[in-house]
């Protein structure tokens, strides 16, 4: 692959306009399938979850599922778009053996949501408002899985294997209007776009929204144009960007591949273009055109989607408070810094963090446990925070520290039973004999109280006359305690008596 | 004894199983035997059913332990092979399914086996149904039982054949342009597309989605009744099936037996489909005497002009390729049937191309290159969109229509049966003679064809069809079952008597040392 001719980011924006344009499609987790009862779930023993619906046997005939539609609804009400009072289920027609009638049901003139608009806020509290044009239903294809080529790919390979579990799985394709005015900051808004979406899809609960799992997918259209030109330049349309991060790298790859080619006064070819997380930069895939023809036609299989105007309302009253607008709120009530937010923000750590404030803990608590030794453990162990103790269990230990029967110390063995899976953290501390902390904790207090004098002397620095202290609290435990352990108590404690 | 049997009516036949004059392994056998005997001359089966007996002697045992059975339990039944059964191979009449066994059942079929039909076999058809004749099956044409040299109608021949030559009293046919209706009317069988959405499509193979109809083929009007009263109502697998209880179809057919019940009912003829240019003097003959019969016994004829039916042909063939183009497009290779592997690095795309080469005949090609043109882009408003507005019209002249009468009358087709061979090279001929079924078709109404004569130049049966409002199918029954039995008062007995007999060409065939 040759190296394709890149200009200075600065230099592009300073010439030319970016404009960007995404396709979100994102899997409905919905029970069944979008047209038939299989289960939706992909994964598993291939071609287990299908029905003749699903495998496009012949006399076979789709259902529309209607969770899908009450889904894609909830979707399209917070997009802010009006929903259609009739939409449209359409055959997109094209052979490929992942299709497995060889037409995909989609909604193409008549989609099911259409005409909103999402605020989008930049790191630096920026808003951006990006044009929605149309949500709309369709059904997911096969995988195909290429055998016994080099790279996997299907140039060279002997042939290919197909898995129909994932066909007929529901989604949602979110198209947005041309985004103009983003200038320098496009790859930013590019990736903050995205995560406004999955964001938006997990608070209504509607899909897992796990981009790593394909749960939600980014194609990423990217044009430039001379500043003051009207006409949009020829797009890219860069395919399967699937992470914030590779969203906003591959928008600023583009716009620097792109800006070189017209600078040296050639043409941009309008195609699909693979984004390559390994290497930073994107490769032409397919030439794609406005002639692109798929002989769309009505659906003579299905009615018209009609939903029932109360239900609509209901499902209106009943959406979630917008992320913008939620984060907004909730840094207000935690009083946390611009910096403190960020943080936890960055660390895609704001519903956990919530939900331990939630269960009794204090705002700042809450976030330095899961931006610090949680995050730090699950960076380690290359999961997820979230993934790894629940909140509940994280405002517990909080609550044990602040009680003083935990020290930090002690606090981050807790929770290194707890995310071990040996229970809860008033297990972990029976279990790994951290209980005696609190016996051990009474012992030191008493004896502090004893020897006022010698109190007097450890918070005056004297360090040394703690010995007098943890002998007579040894005694009191008869033997059965760690020196160093009681050591610290007591210079803990006589700091805060 | 056995070809006795046979010539009941279902209707008759299931009285004679329900007093146990009968059993349904005897009705089986009979059939089978017939079958073997006849069906070397007639072709109208693909495949017989090796577990018939079996099905049969199942309904003899719950019989005879006192079960509720419906009212055709124990009735054979042959069924096109457009639809689905898992124990019997389904090809829909093309060499690309050959040998496809589903792994379900379509609802009909499901439903008739749960009212204790027993299925006979597979019936032939034009390939996935696309023609008037027969011809375009993949596996030979049927032949006429009233004239072994000629043609049953298409698309669903074999199912009007059969039951014509009593090698099954009753059958199913499926109907998007009169693939039901047409080989009734030449074959001198009764046969009804149920309003659209009337009874379940799936796991019918689709032709036209927004066309196709499965419905009853049989030899008397309370026949189809019966069976259109198994195989209707709501299907949640098809969203296209109409939610709503229907009446009982076979009531209504013994209702139309009542004294007068066609007095004041108003009869409307179409213009456009009653006669003139490709209509048979014949034919048009025996549909001015129908109708006269009809006046004669009470009935309020007006005529009725319908102008956009000048138009239906033309859409029809727009719609139903386009539909048909997309329709057949999952038959690939890739998850069943047919796979043709060309020699020289075949990637899938060869293999596809291989295949559709291979196992489609020359009309469905030719529908799904014409179909992929009306849809592309460019071409789609002219063609497809002018099409659905052409839909839309016809549409409202039933509407118009259906204000002024209760049923609309027309000849079920424009000829009667022409021979083997004549128009396989003239498709616009071969799609002119559905003239007049293709309006009931795109406006979703149910028709009825019923056998009215024999055309005086050829001897051959002419059918007359009605026409009801949507989800006014009953109104069918009682009114066909009306006409059908003054005809037979005119004729002194069913027209189908007059059939030649099969058993005797076979013998003299045979005698000449043809087999």
């Amino acid at each position: 692959m040759a190296k394709d001719a890149l200009m200075d980011f600065d230099e592009a924006i300073e010439r030319f306009e970016p404009v960007l344009g995404f396709e979100v499609h994102v899997e409905l987790a919905t029970a069944t399938k979008m047209f038939s009862d299989a289960p939706n779930f992909f994964g598993g023993e291939p071609n287990t979850n299908v029905t003749p619906v699903d495998l496009g046997l012949p006399g076979s005939l789709p259902v529309v599922n209607e969770q899908a539609v009450r889904y894609s609804i909830q979707l399209g009400l917070a997009l802010g778009c009006s929903i259609a009072e009739s939409s449209r289920f359409a055959r997109k027609n094209y052979f490929y053996p992942d299709n497995p009638k060889n037409y995909q049901i989609s909604q193409f003139d008549e989609p099911i949501a259409f005409e909103g608009e999402v605020e989008v806020e930049l790191a630096d509290g920026t808003i951006f408002q990006v044009p929605i044009e149309r949500a709309h239903m369709e059904e997911d294809a096969g995988k195909l899985t290429h055998v016994g080529g080099a790279t996997g790919r299907i140039q060279g390979a002997e042939y290919s294997l197909v898995d129909y579990n994932r066909a007929g799985v529901p989604l949602v394709e979110i198209v947005t209007k041309p985004i103009v005015g983003a200038k320098e900051r496009a790859p930013e808004l590019g990736a903050a776009y995205v995560q406004v979406i999955r964001d938006l899809v997990r608070a209504l609960g509607v899909s897992e929204a796990r981009m790593e799992r394909g749960n939600l997918r980014c194609d990423a259209n990217i044009s430039l144009r001379p500043w003051g030109q009207e006409k949009l330049g020829t797009r890219t349309e860069t395919k399967n960007v699937n992470s914030f991060r590779a969203v906003e790298r591959a928008i600023r790859y583009e716009i620097q591949r792109q800006a070189a080619i017209l600078a040296a006064g050639g043409t941009i070819t309008q195609e699909t273009r693979h984004w390559h997380e390994d290497t930073g930069r994107t490769s032409a895939g397919r030439p794609k055109s406005d002639a692109d023809d798929y002989r769309y036609f009505p659906e003579p299989d299905l009615l018209p989607v009609v939903p029932d105007p109360a239900l609509i309302e209901e499902l209106r009253a009943s959406l979630p408070e917008a992320p913008v607008a939620r984060r907004r709120r909730l840094k207000g009530e935690w009083g946390f810094a611009d910096l403190e937010f960020q943080d936890v923000l960055n660390g895609g750590l704001l519903d956990e963090v919530q939900a331990t404030i939630d269960a009794g803990a204090g705002p700042q608590a809450a976030r330095k446990w899961w931006t610090g030794e949680i995050s730090r453990v699950a960076n380690a162990q290359d999961a997820a925070p979230g993934d790894l103790v629940s909140p509940q269990h994280v405002a517990e230990v909080i609550a044990l520290v602040e009680s003083g029967d935990l020290t930090d110390r002690l606090a981050r063995q807790v929770l290194e039973g707890v995310i071990a899976g040996e229970g809860s953290p008033a297990q972990v501390v029976e279990s790994r004999g951290l209980k005696v902390v609190s016996d051990l904790t009474a012992a030191v207090d008493e004896a502090l109280a004893g020897q006022p004098d010698v109190l007097q002397k450890i918070r005056d620095g004297k360090v040394q006359a703690a010995g007098a202290i943890i002998g007579s609290v040894m005694k009191a435990m008869k033997g059965q305690a760690d020196a160093a352990r009681v050591r610290e108590l007591v210079l803990e404690r006589a700091q805060q008596q | 004894m056995t070809h006795d049997i046979t010539t009941l009516s279902a209707a008759a036949l299931a009285d004679a199983l329900v007093a146990r004059d009968v059993s349904s392994v005897e009705a089986t056998q009979a059939h089978l035997d017939r079958i073997a005997a006849v069906d070397g001359d007639v072709h109208a089966f693909l495949h017989v059913n090796q577990n018939a007996i079996a099905a049969a002697k199942a309904i003899d045992s719950r019989r005879a332990a006192g079960d509720d059975l419906g009212p055709l339990a124990g009735v054979p039944i042959a069924v096109k092979d457009v639809l689905c059964t898992q124990d019997m191979p389904t090809t829909s009449g093309s060499k690309i399914l050959e040998g496809w066994v589903p792994p379900y059942d379509a609802t009909p079929v499901a439903k008739l086996r749960r009212a204790g039909l027993v299925p006979l076999g597979k019936t032939n058809m034009d390939e996935f149904a696309m023609g008037s004749s027969t011809e375009f099956s993949a596996y030979g044409p049927t032949h006429n039982p009233w004239d072994l040299d000629r043609i049953p109608g298409g698309s669903g021949g074999g199912s009007a054949a059969a039951v014509a030559a009593f090698e099954a009293p009753l059958a199913l046919g499926s109907d998007t342009g009169g693939s039901i209706r047409q080989p009734g009317a030449v074959t001198g069988t009764v046969g009804v597309k149920p309003t659209y959405g009337g009874v379940s499509r799936y796991g019918a193979i689709a032709l036209a989605s927004s066309l196709d109809q499965i419905g009853p083929v049989s030899r008397t009007v309370l026949d189809a009744a019966l069976l259109h009263d198994v195989i209707g109502g709501h299907d949640p697998k098809d969203s296209t099936s109409l939610r709503q209880e229907w009446p009982s179809f076979a009531a209504a057919a013994r209702d139309g037996l009542q004294a007068d019940s066609l007095k004041g009912v108003r009869i409307g003829v179409v213009k456009e489909l009653a006669g003139g240019d490709g209509f048979q003097a014949g034919v048009t003959q025996r549909f001015q005497e129908t109708v006269a019969l009809l006046e004669s016994a009470g009935a309020v004829v007006v005529e009725i002009d319908a102008p956009s039916f000048a138009y239906a042909i033309s859409a029809y063939y727009l719609i139903l390729p386009a539909e048909a183009s997309s329709n057949l497009a999952k038959f690939d290779s890739v998850r069943f049937g047919l796979r043709v592997t060309p020699d020289n690095g075949a990637t899938v795309e060869d293999v596809m191309a291989a295949t559709r080469e291979a196992g489609f005949g020359p009309e469905v090609k030719r529908r799904i290159i014409l179909g992929t043109y009306a849809l592309s882009a460019g071409y789609y408003d002219a063609y497809y969109g002018s099409a659905q507005k052409v839909r839309t019209l016809v549409q409202r002249d039933f509407t118009a229509a259906f204000e002024q009468v209760d049923l609309l009358i027309s000849p079920s087709a424009p000829t009667t049966a022409f021979k083997i061979g004549e128009r396989i090279d003239d498709p616009l001929a071969m799609y002119l003679n559905d003239l007049t079924t293709i309006p009931a078709n795109l406006a979703g109404v149910p028709g009825m064809s019923i056998p009215n004569g024999l055309a005086p130049e050829d001897s051959l049966p002419t059918g007359v069809q009605l026409m009801a409002p949507q989800r006014e199918d009953a109104r069918l029954y009682r009114v066909g079952a009306a006409l059908e039995r003054l005809l037979e008062q005119q004729w002194g007995a069913p027209l189908i008597s007059r059939i030649p007999n099969l058993d005797a060409a076979q013998q003299s065939a045979a005698e000449e040392g043809v087999i």
